[in-house]
């Protein structure tokens, strides 16, 4: 099967001017590939660039060498090389990317945040705020704080704006950074269905979580980030 | 009150998918005798693409912009635009009438101060309706009823629709300025640090207008601003000026988080978190 994702041997190191110039070196020669239908849950302990690596395949962070090679509308883009416009072109019609935090606009209704994704891919108004609506009662948001803007939401139900957010567009990659951080057992199951839901769909996927449990269900693979540590 | 509902911006390609660029600049320079206030800049911007450039004062940010948007000739290179009959023209060679024409028409231009961009002692209708007659419109009823659904569009009651910008607050001003440069449906839109001088709460409040406007109407848009949170809001990519020089550009998101050169990581570490 063809990879989604195939990333060979990227890597990224952080140069320091205001302290010295001092080079922090955070992973090398990171490889592994993602197919259709398949959850990549990197592992490693914390500050082994894990995140790093996610905010690389979103173009979030700089690559310094190597590939990160994303199948896209029918093509292989490298992000590592790609111009800003054609990573935009990535993120609107590819990837996904579930941060741990939510970005708040201020005044955006939570519901309109969920379902932006959805009216920027060219969906009707009408009908991405019932999916939006759908998808926020599933993950447990009470429905009278659906017009609110999520600025002023709890820790766990900024989170679940988020996941909802992030789950909501029919992209071929989702990455998700810790999508169950600070969730309790009810909504972490949701996500877990929700993930199980986007395999069946045939979506690749890249995630971070520390749960042992959410992690056992659904990772497919695990590849481990400490084989990737890049010590100077 | 308006519909906001766009949460980030989105590229507009929809709209006029085009492989050419809207807009290049080509080793652009401007020299006051000896001093190079600007030097050596080129990219290509595209339709639906908003650029912000940022830097400190007398980085060369200003000088840039007035010389993209044709008020100043540069000492070298050039700056070509696609016009709406899909020729790219060379704005050196344009007559003074043409270029007029264009920014009346296809160009808007928001000033930090909107006594700059506004006419103070005609009323609001009034300078919104004036650029819908500089394209030829001169059906007094027509020209009312779209400013009036223009001052809505930029949150300004149409009860004050009568009433000249001098006495409106700052914030309103700024948003009559903007209706009054989009009644047109421009294609480029220049910005010139569009919040500086504003309150934070209003600054939000107009930053979430614009970006809402832009991805709506797919506006290109070249942003100066010393701010880079509204670079963050507002832009698709960005490029950081420095002594007139342009040190580095990318997308916004991956400049800003992951900042190479040194300006920019001192720029980047310099915000006091909120």
């Amino acid at each position: 099967m063809i990879p989604m994702i195939d990333i060979r041997n990227a890597e990224k190191t952080f140069v320091m001017h205001l302290q010295d110039g001092i080079r922090l070196p955070v992973v090398r020669n990171v490889s592994f590939h993602v197919a259709p239908g398949e959850c990549v849950v990197l592992s490693g302990p914390s500050g082994a660039g894990k995140s790093s690596i996610l905010k690389m395949i979103f173009g979030n962070y700089r690559c310094d060498g190597g590939t990160i090679g994303v199948r896209h509308n029918g093509d292989v883009i490298d992000i590592a090389t790609a111009e800003p416009r054609e990573i935009l072109g990535v993120r609107r019609d590819t990837i996904g990317y579930v941060s741990q935090f939510l970005r708040a606009v201020p005044r955006v209704a939570a519901i309109d945040v969920v379902a932006e994704p959805l009216l920027a891919a060219g969906v009707t108004r009408e009908e991405a705020r019932a999916r939006a609506g759908a998808l926020l009662k599933r993950l447990n948001i009470p429905e009278r704080l659906w017009k609110l803007p999520p600025s002023t939401f709890s820790g766990g139900e900024q989170q679940r704006v988020n996941i909802a957010r992030g789950f909501i567009s029919d992209l071929p990659i989702l990455l998700l950074d810790e999508p169950t951080a600070s969730l309790d057992a009810a909504n972490r199951a949701v996500v877990v269905e929700l993930v199980a839901e986007k395999k069946r769909a045939g979506v690749a996927m890249v995630a971070i979580v520390h749960d042992d449990e959410v992690r056992h269900l659904i990772a497919d693979r695990l590849v481990d980030v400490a084989s990737f540590a890049a010590a100077a | 009150m308006l519909d906001v509902t766009v949460n980030s911006i989105e590229m507009n390609t929809r709209s006029s998918a085009s492989a050419e660029p809207l807009l290049v600049a080509a080793n652009l320079g401007k020299s006051y005798g000896r001093l190079a206030a600007c030097r050596d800049v080129s990219f290509g911007l595209y339709s639906g693409e908003v650029l912000a450039i940022v830097g400190e004062s007398g980085s060369g940010k200003s000088t840039l912009l007035q010389m993209l948007s044709a008020q100043l000739a540069p000492t070298s290179g050039r700056v070509s635009y696609r016009m709406r009959d899909g020729v790219t023209r060379d704005l050196a060679t344009m007559g003074e009438a043409e270029r007029r024409f264009l920014f009346r028409t296809d160009w808007g231009f928001v000033h930090q101060d909107p006594a700059m961009g506004l006419r103070m002692a005609v009323s609001a209708g009034a300078n919104v309706g004036e650029r819908l007659m500089a394209v030829g419109q001169n059906h007094y009823g027509k020209i009312r009823d779209t400013a009036t659904s223009w001052l809505e569009r930029v949150e300004i009651s149409p009860e004050r629709i009568d009433d000249a910008p001098r006495t409106y607050s700052g914030g309103m001003r700024q948003r009559l300025q903007i209706a009054r440069n989009l009644v047109t449906e421009p294609r480029l839109v220049f910005m010139d640090e569009p919040t500086g001088g504003l309150d934070v709460s209003v600054q939000a409040r107009l930053l979430d207008m614009m970006r809402t406007l832009v991805s709506e109407l797919g506006l290109s848009a070249i942003v100066v601003t010393h701010d880079l949170a509204v670079a963050r809001l507002l832009s698709h990519r960005v490029m950081v000026m420095q002594g007139g020089r342009v040190i580095e550009t990318g997308l916004t998101d991956q400049v800003l988080d992951d900042p190479r050169e040194p300006y920019t990581q001192l720029l980047v570490s310099s915000i006091l978190p909120a």
